[in-house]
Order: C-alpha cells, then sequence, then structure tokens
C-alpha cells in the first residue's frame, strides 16, 4: 500500500478540503492504484538529469523576458467587489481570523 | 447536412451580401435552440454581445469598407477562458456565479477580428479529463453518435464545431483536451506551441501545460483562427515574441518531400484495431502525397502518463488553492475562516477535481517531494529529449491521437487510472510543450471517428498546417 487513510487525511487538510468517510477511502484506494502505476518511474535512472520546470527555458529564453513595468488602468475594483461572496467595498469581509 | 459554413463562406457571403453578419447570427442561435438540449454543448449564450458585434460587421459592409479577417464568424468560447461580463463556471459548482471582470486575450482578438461571440462551452471541471462527464452541468453527447462521449475536455466546443452550432470555437488543451475531442467528434483540433497563444485570461489548471487553440471544420479555418489569437501579449510572460507567419499562405505551398517519424513506442499495444487499421490507411496516405515515412524511436514514451499525472495534478493543487470563498465563487459560511475555507472547497469541487488536488498536494508534500513531484521533472526533461532528437531526423511525427474511438457514455467513468491511461498519445507532446493537431482519418465501420494526430518541432506550427491540409485535402477524413 502506498498510501493510507492518515495519509489522505493529512493532505486533505493541508489543502483545506473537506472530504466525507466515503470520499476518504474511495480516493485512498484509487489514489493508491494510481501512485502505484506512477511508480514505474523508478525504473529510470535520472540522477544525472536536470529536472525540467518549464518548456520556455529550454530554447526561448529570449522571449520569456519581463515587461516594462509601465503604469496601466485597470478599473476592475467595483466589478470585483460587486461578485464577491461577502463584498464590504473596498473589502472582503471573512470570518473572525484572530481571537483575542 | 448542407456543408458546414467556413470562415471564407462566411465572408464571401457578406461581400456579395447574400446574407447579413445579423441574419447569419440568428440562423446559428435557430440551430442551437434546436440542438443544444440533446447535446448540452453550450452552457450559457451571449446574444446581446453578439448582436452588438454582428451590427459593427454589418456597417462595415453597408460603408464598403475591408472586413477583418473574422468579419461575422460564428464562435464559442469553452466556459475555462475568461469572458468580461458572461458566467465563466469552468464546468464547476464552485464558480457557478463567477462573472469575469475582463477577456482573455485570445477572445479579445477574436472579436477585433470580427468574431461573433455565440457563447460558452460545456467542459470537464476546470478542464480535467478526457470524456466530459466530469462537467458539474452534465455531460456533452456526441453529435455524431448521441449515445458516446463527445472527448475531453474541451467536448462542448468539440461538439458545437462538429454539429454544426458554430463555425469554430476556441478549447484548451493540457494533457490533450483540444486534440481528443477533435478527433471523438471528427473535426481538425490545433494546439500550437507552449508558448503560441497568451493564456491571460485561461483559468490556470497546470500552467507549465495549459494552451488555448481552435476547432474548425477544416484545417485552413483552423490556421484562420490560430493566426488570430497566437503572438506576444505583455500579460503573458510565457507568451513568446517570435513571429506569427502568415498560415494562409503557406497552406498552398506544395509539400518539399516531408519525413515522416512513425514512433514504434506508439505502436506497441493498447491500441483498438479499428484505430490502427484506419492510422495506417492515413500514413499510407502521406506517402502517396510523396512524404518519406521512417520508423524512428521515443524511448521514454511509456513513462509519459505517470509524469503527466505528477505535474498536472502538482501544478492544479497550487492553482486551486485560490477556491477559497473569499473573492469569488461559492462561499459555505462558518464562523471560523479555516472550517469556511475547507467546506467551500469540499461543497464546491467534484469528484476528479477533489481527487486530483489530494494527488498533487501529496506528491509536493514534505518527504515525497523528491520521489514524486522532482522525479516526474526529471522525467519530463527526458520526454523532451525523445522529441528533440526525433526532429533531428524528422520533420513531423505521425501518431494516432487516441488509442480508442469515442467510448460510450458512463462506460469509462468508475476506474480514473483507465481513463488517465487513454491519454497516452497526447500527453507526451504536452510535456516537451511542442505544437500538435489532430485531423480526422476515416471512420471505423463508417460511423465512429478517428484522428491523426500531427507533431512538429517547436513554432512549426506552418508545417504541421500545411501537412493537415494537404491530407484533408487528399481525402484524410475519408480513408
Amino acid at each position: 500500500m502506498k498510501i493510507s487513510r492518515e495519509d489522505v487525511l493529512r493532505v486533505a487538510e493541508l489543502a483545506y478540503l473537506d472530504l466525507s468517510d466515503a470520499e476518504l477511502e474511495t480516493y485512498r484506494a484509487q489514489i493508491d492504484e494510481i501512485l502505484e502505476y506512477i511508480s514505474k518511474l523508478n525504473e529510470l535512472d535520472t540522477s544525472k538529469v536536470e529536472p525540467m520546470a518549464q518548456v520556455l527555458a529550454d530554447d526561448q529564453t529570449a522571449d520569456a523576458t519581463l515587461r516594462e513595468d509601465l503604469i496601466a488602468p485597470c478599473a476592475v475594483a467595483e466589478d470585483v467587489l460587486d461578485h464577491a461572496p461577502d463584498p464590504e467595498p473596498p473589502y472582503f469581509r471573512v470570518p473572525k481570523v484572530i481571537d483575542r | 447536412m448542407a456543408a458546414p459554413w467556413t470562415i471564407d463562406g462566411v465572408k464571401e457571403a457578406l461581400a456579395a451580401k447574400k446574407i447579413s453578419a445579423r441574419e447569419l447570427l440568428a440562423d446559428f442561435y435557430r440551430r442551437i435552440e434546436a440542438r443544444n438540449a440533446e447535446l448540452n454543448a453550450y452552457l450559457a449564450l451571449t446574444p446581446e454581445r453578439a448582436r452588438r458585434q454582428a451590427d459593427r460587421i454589418d456597417a462595415l459592409v453597408a460603408a464598403g469598407s475591408p472586413l477583418p479577417p473574422l468579419a461575422g464568424v460564428p464562435v464559442a468560447i469553452k466556459d475555462v477562458i475568461s469572458t468580461r461580463g458572461t458566467k465563466t463556471t469552468c464546468g464547476s459548482k464552485i464558480l457557478e456565479n463567477y462573472i469575469p471582470p475582463y477577456d482573455a486575450t485570445a477572445v479579445e482578438r477574436l472579436e477585433a477580428a470580427g468574431a461573433v461571440i455565440l457563447g460558452k462551452t460545456n467542459c470537464d471541471e476546470f478542464a480535467m479529463g478526457s470524456s466530459n462527464e466530469n462537467s458539474a452541468y452534465g455531460p456533452v453527447k456526441n453529435p455524431l453518435a448521441v449515445d458516446r462521449v463527445p472527448g475531453g475536455s474541451s467536448g462542448g466546443s468539440a461538439a458545437v464545431v462538429a454539429a454544426g452550432l458554430a463555425v469554430a470555437s476556441l478549447g484548451t488543451d493540457t494533457g490533450g483536451s483540444i486534440r481528443q475531442p477533435g478527433s471523438f467528434c471528427g473535426i481538425p483540433a490545433m494546439m500550437g506551441s507552449y508558448g503560441r497563444v497568451s493564456r491571460y485570461g485561461l483559468i490556470a489548471f497546470a500552467s507549465s501545460l495549459d494552451r488555448i487553440g481552435p476547432f474548425a471544420s477544416k484545417v485552413r479555418d483552423v490556421g484562420a483562427v490560430l493566426q488570430v489569437i497566437a503572438g506576444r501579449d505583455p500579460q503573458d510572460s510565457t507568451s513568446t515574441t517570435a513571429p506569427v507567419p502568415d498560415y494562409g499562405a503557406e497552406l498552398g505551398k506544395p509539400l518539399k518531400r516531408p519525413r515522416l517519424g512513425i514512433p514504434k513506442e506508439y505502436f506497441a499495444e493498447g491500441m483498438e484495431a479499428g484505430v490502427r487499421k484506419k492510422i495506417e490507411a492515413g500514413i499510407a496516405l502521406f506517402r502517396k502525397l510523396g512524404c518519406e515515412v521512417v520508423d524512428i524511436r521515443m524511448p521514454h514514451t511509456d513513462f509519459a502518463i505517470a509524469t503527466y499525472y505528477i505535474i498536472a495534478t502538482a501544478e492544479a493543487s497550487s492553482n486551486l488553492a485560490r477556491y477559497d470563498g473569499v473573492r469569488y465563487g461559492l462561499r459555505v459560511a462558518d464562523d471560523s475562516l479555516l472550517a469556511m475555507y475547507r467546506k467551500t472547497r469540499g461543497a464546491g469541487f467534484g469528484p476528479e477535481v477533489k481527487r486530483r488536488i489530494v494527488l498533487g498536494t501529496y506528491v509536493l508534500s514534505a518527504g515525497y517531494y523528491d520521489a514524486y513531484y522532482l522525479k516526474g521533472q526529471k522525467v519530463r526533461a527526458l520526454i523532451a529529449q525523445d522529441f528533440r532528437d526525433a526532429f533531428t531526423k524528422v520533420d513531423a511525427i505521425l501518431t494516432p491521437t487516441s488509442p480508442v474511438p469515442p467510448f460510450k457514455l458512463g462506460e469509462r467513468t468508475s476506474d480514473p487510472l483507465q481513463m488517465y491511461l487513454a491519454d497516452i498519445y497526447t500527453v507526451t507532446g504536452s510535456l516537451a510543450g511542442v505544437p500538435g493537431i489532430s485531423v480526422p482519418c476515416g471512420k471505423i465501420e463508417g460511423t465512429l471517428p478517428v484522428g491523426l494526430q500531427i507533431f512538429g518541432p517547436p513554432f512549426g506550427e506552418t508545417r504541421v498546417l500545411q501537412l493537415a491540409h494537404a491530407f484533408e485535402n487528399a481525402g484524410g477524413p475519408e480513408v
């Protein structure tokens, strides 16, 4: 077994994801099977291989430049707040975070 | 059914005043009205926006002004691509009421080129899936066989073009999500090189893999849409400054006896006999067209699925952290902030998305990062090297798009790993960043479409389109 029920619980906690007991068991079994399959990568010796984080670093380095830091108008604040679950312009309201 | 509209057909009809953009639009909305309840391909329509645009085009025609390249062309947009003022749900309950305050660059460019946006198309939730059955709004039906899936994740964008409910559409491809539904719905579908099209406004799934690309009923139109959406965008630092060739002009040029590679590993096992037969007939057709066909090796192919599902889920777990009920989308209330996050995400995400968040968080977590994520990044480098090696020997690579034809709805939903394994021919090119097209290559027993995939080297879109166009003209779709 690659992944235990406790592992799934720990990961769900890291990801702030509520899972029911039924979901926990289903995902544990399915992810176990997927990890088992993924372990075939261990057949490859990659000790001398550089990890590839993204495509462009390869041959398009010159293109992956940052744009100039210019000021441009972006007047979307009202729109954004209009569609927020609990807005109090200019803020998003959330449950109390800090206990006194 | 009458021959589908093409982009040139629309432009000629408008210029000759045989039809107005407004009339054409009304005609497409009538077709959608008649067919969408069955197909479930459109999630939302944008009639006001479409009419404003159609009126602009009709005013140009009336004034005798030159028409832009996609003038009056009715198009559809996958619902993971932001549209200002129109709900963009990503096929998820967590974004059921999300209205973006801006347009994706690809959408902006389509409209600037005269296209008329009809609406938003259904897809697997957050583009995670290969059958469109992971949409929170129900599956799309394949218009060619309504008891079968249209492919995924861009199933709606493929279905609307195949059913004549749009002339072209935009989809997104992370591991095959444009090419495979194109194959299943019997139409050409393309992802350009990573960096060719701006991702600004594309709601992120896996940022190092995600690409926007077109569906249309002819290769020429796929090229025409790519032409418009491609090119540097200051809003996406991974979009490149590499010049965009004139694809349409290049299509007419004769092929210069290209060398095409057939990777042995793609033809090993797991491919259905009916698919194999059509792909072999397709390869024979390329020979007849004067192409030299050679066997090549791509030795790391068999490791692509494992690599893909590490990298894609890791990036997804990070990208989807933003859905916490604070700024947009669903919020499930609770007195505590952390409980609000957990409940919102637990209630808002569907099963496939949750599974991938758990897997992706796991492969990135302390103690497992090196064994999974880092390992995956290293094998990704080997897979990319396979492609670089291949392109020193050949001009393009031919493979099937999918090992199976469109399958029945519900047939494969119980086993996620089996569903992932069917992505084998498409994820390789996604990991390597190369361009790829799926072009129709006959139908099994005259009904179930097969797609042939052509990979080109990075920024070799012209070559990919030329080959697909020549294949289509030579009767490829009927082999």
